[in-house]
């Protein structure tokens, strides 16, 4: 398997790109009939990717559609995918039948026996939420003109999660928080986001810890609203507060503790022009912190592209994959180190 | 005994008040649609929290006593579900819905009810999704039981009533309507 581009959630091109990297909005649905994922046996899980891989392959739903079987792939091709948040961890460590299928530009991924029979899910840069709600629900229909969808006129979409039913809705934003992380006011907004129904999680979504200050925010509201109004209060009241939020302790570094400020992003890039060896985690770090600097035009020569690039970069399966191998930890932390130094020599 | 339904309709009532006038006593239930409607002060911040944790204690008890209830249509039990926190099928909804009601509505911040899409299929496929249901199970069955024949029958039958998975003939209208449309989406 193999990638070029960064993929959508990595470019700077979108609106608000400042604090929002990037959006998704995914839909849990399940095909009437067989029992869920986690109760299904492997013939009924088979039977489930057949159709779903029937269904989605003659639907023309996206170019260049593909079909990955997950329970067939190395794990270093899962990883890749995971890392390009493609599929969940959940999906890439499972250990039964279970598949993916993913556009040629990557904005449209269709998971297959993940916790629900199928959860589709489209990624764009920066804040476009209206547009991908467009585009999940043209998926969703064409889908649903083939298959029967577990449905209740009470419950709506019915999920194996009993938190998920209604719309079966997540609208998820991988925000950039390295302001209130430095300020430690982050452990607040955790604390708000509980009173407004938002699940905060880390960089690879559930279960995952948050890698570089990146943090991904989605609501857990799904039933009694329409997907309209989750989506205008998501946009329009929520995101607006946590951005400005941020936006108010970067201004609050930059009048109140410039010094620390500026140690922080210079000492950061001197590790990553320097280091002969760098985890993945500190990688990010460092990073996050290099990208804050050229937000706030507190550095300058480096290019933002390049170190949203190397974000994606230092990860371990695209690490190995650029290297064109499989590397040990050790191994990795050195060509990790040498990637780095040499994009920002 | 269930939990009383809403006056006015077969909702599940979430406002309820009792009053005593010169001894008669008057009970009004009613769901969340029509306390709004007949004006009831829906409960917003402190007491709906308070309304919700009545609600559950008062039905707990039951709870116990019926988690002993199988789904028809997976075996599941409310005890099972409780620990791993997924249900096992879609009829698991219909099977636990008055222990599981309280919880969602909890999780959903007082929503009782879905008021977003409804697929243009849902009421026209139930006996549909019944017949599925029982050929999956006979599939299953089949396949346990090593009949591959009768599986590739039932197999075949699925494929029927899942018009998306037939390879071709009139119920793959997906592919007419993309190709038609594919020219302006590149
Ligand atoms: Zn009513
Ligand atoms: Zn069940």
């Amino acid at each position: 398997m193999k990638f070029s581009t960064p993929g959508p959630w990595l470019s700077d091109d979108g609106p608000d790109t400042d604090v929002v990297m990037s959006c998704r909005v995914r839909l849990a649905r399940n095909i009437a009939g067989f029992p869920f994922v986690g109760r299904a046996n492997d013939a009924q899980r088979r039977e489930i990717l057949r159709i779903a891989q029937q269904v989605v392959l003659s639907l023309d739903l996206a170019d260049g559609m593909f079909w990955v079987d997950l329970s067939h792939s190395p794990a270093r091709d899962r990883q890749l995918l995971m890392e390009r948040h493609l599929i969940s961890r959940h999906l890439a460590e499972a250990e039964f039948p279970r598949a993916v299928a993913v556009s040629g530009d990557e904005t449209l991924s269709i998971m297959v026996n993940e916790e629900d029979h199928l959860r589709m899910q489209v990624l764009g840069p920066g804040i476009g939420l209206s547009d991908l709600m467009d585009r999940i629900n043209e998926v969703d229909d064409a889908i649903e003109s083939r298959l029967d969808f577990a449905f209740s006129q009470r419950w709506g979409y019915l999920t194996a999660c009993p938190t998920n039913v209604g719309a079966g809705i997540r609208l998820s934003v991988m925000m950039h928080l390295p302001g209130l992380k430095l300020t430690g006011e982050i452990d607040r907004l955790r604390r708000a986001a509980k009173d407004l129904h938002l699940a905060v999680r880390g960089y690879y979504g559930e279960g995952s810890e948050s890698a570089g200050d990146f943090y991904q925010v989605s609501n857990q509201i799904t039933l009694g609203r329409s997907e309209q109004d989750l989506l205008a209060e998501f946009r329009d009241r929520i995101l607006p507060q946590i951005i400005e939020y941020e936006q108010h302790a970067r201004q609050m570094l930059v009048e109140r503790n410039p010094t620390l400020l500026d140690d922080r992003i210079n000492r950061a890039v001197g590790i990553l022009r320097s280091a002969h060896l760098l985890g993945a985690e500190e990688a990010m770090k460092l990073l996050s912190r290099v990208r804050l600097g050229i937000r706030l035009k507190r550095l300058h020569g480096i290019d933002l592209n390049k170190v949203n690039h190397l974000l994606l970069q230092v990860q371990s399966a695209h690490l190995q994959q650029s290297i064109g191998a499989d590397l040990n930890p050790d191994q990795r932390r050195e060509a990790r180190a040498k990637l780095v130094r040499e994009a920002l020599s | 005994m269930n939990p009383p339904k809403c006056d006015h309709c077969d909702e599940p009532a979430v406002v309820h008040e009792v009053t005593l006038k010169n001894g008669i006593k008057s009970e009004i239930h009613l769901c969340q649609e029509h306390a709004r409607e007949a004006g009831v002060s829906m409960p917003t911040h402190q007491p709906i929290n308070q309304l919700l944790s009545q609600f559950v204690i008062s039905h707990s008890a039951k709870a116990r006593a019926k988690s002993k209830k199988t789904c028809p249509g997976c075996g599941m039990t409310f005890g099972r579900f409780r620990q791993s926190g997924a249900l096992g099928c879609a009829d698991c909804y219909e099977t636990f819905e008055q222990q599981l009601a309280p919880l969602i509505e909890r999780a959903q911040n007082g929503a009782t009810h879905h008021r977003g899409k409804t697929p243009v299929r849902a009421g026209s496929s139930v006996d549909r999704q019944l017949l599925i249901t029982q050929l999956v199970k006979e599939l299953d069955q089949a396949v346990g039981a090593e009949q591959y024949e009768r599986a590739a029958q039932l197999r075949d039958r699925l494929r029927d009533l899942n018009p998306g998975t037939a390879g071709n003939g009139p119920g793959d209208r997906g592919r007419t309507a993309s190709s038609e449309t594919a020219p302006t989406d590149s």
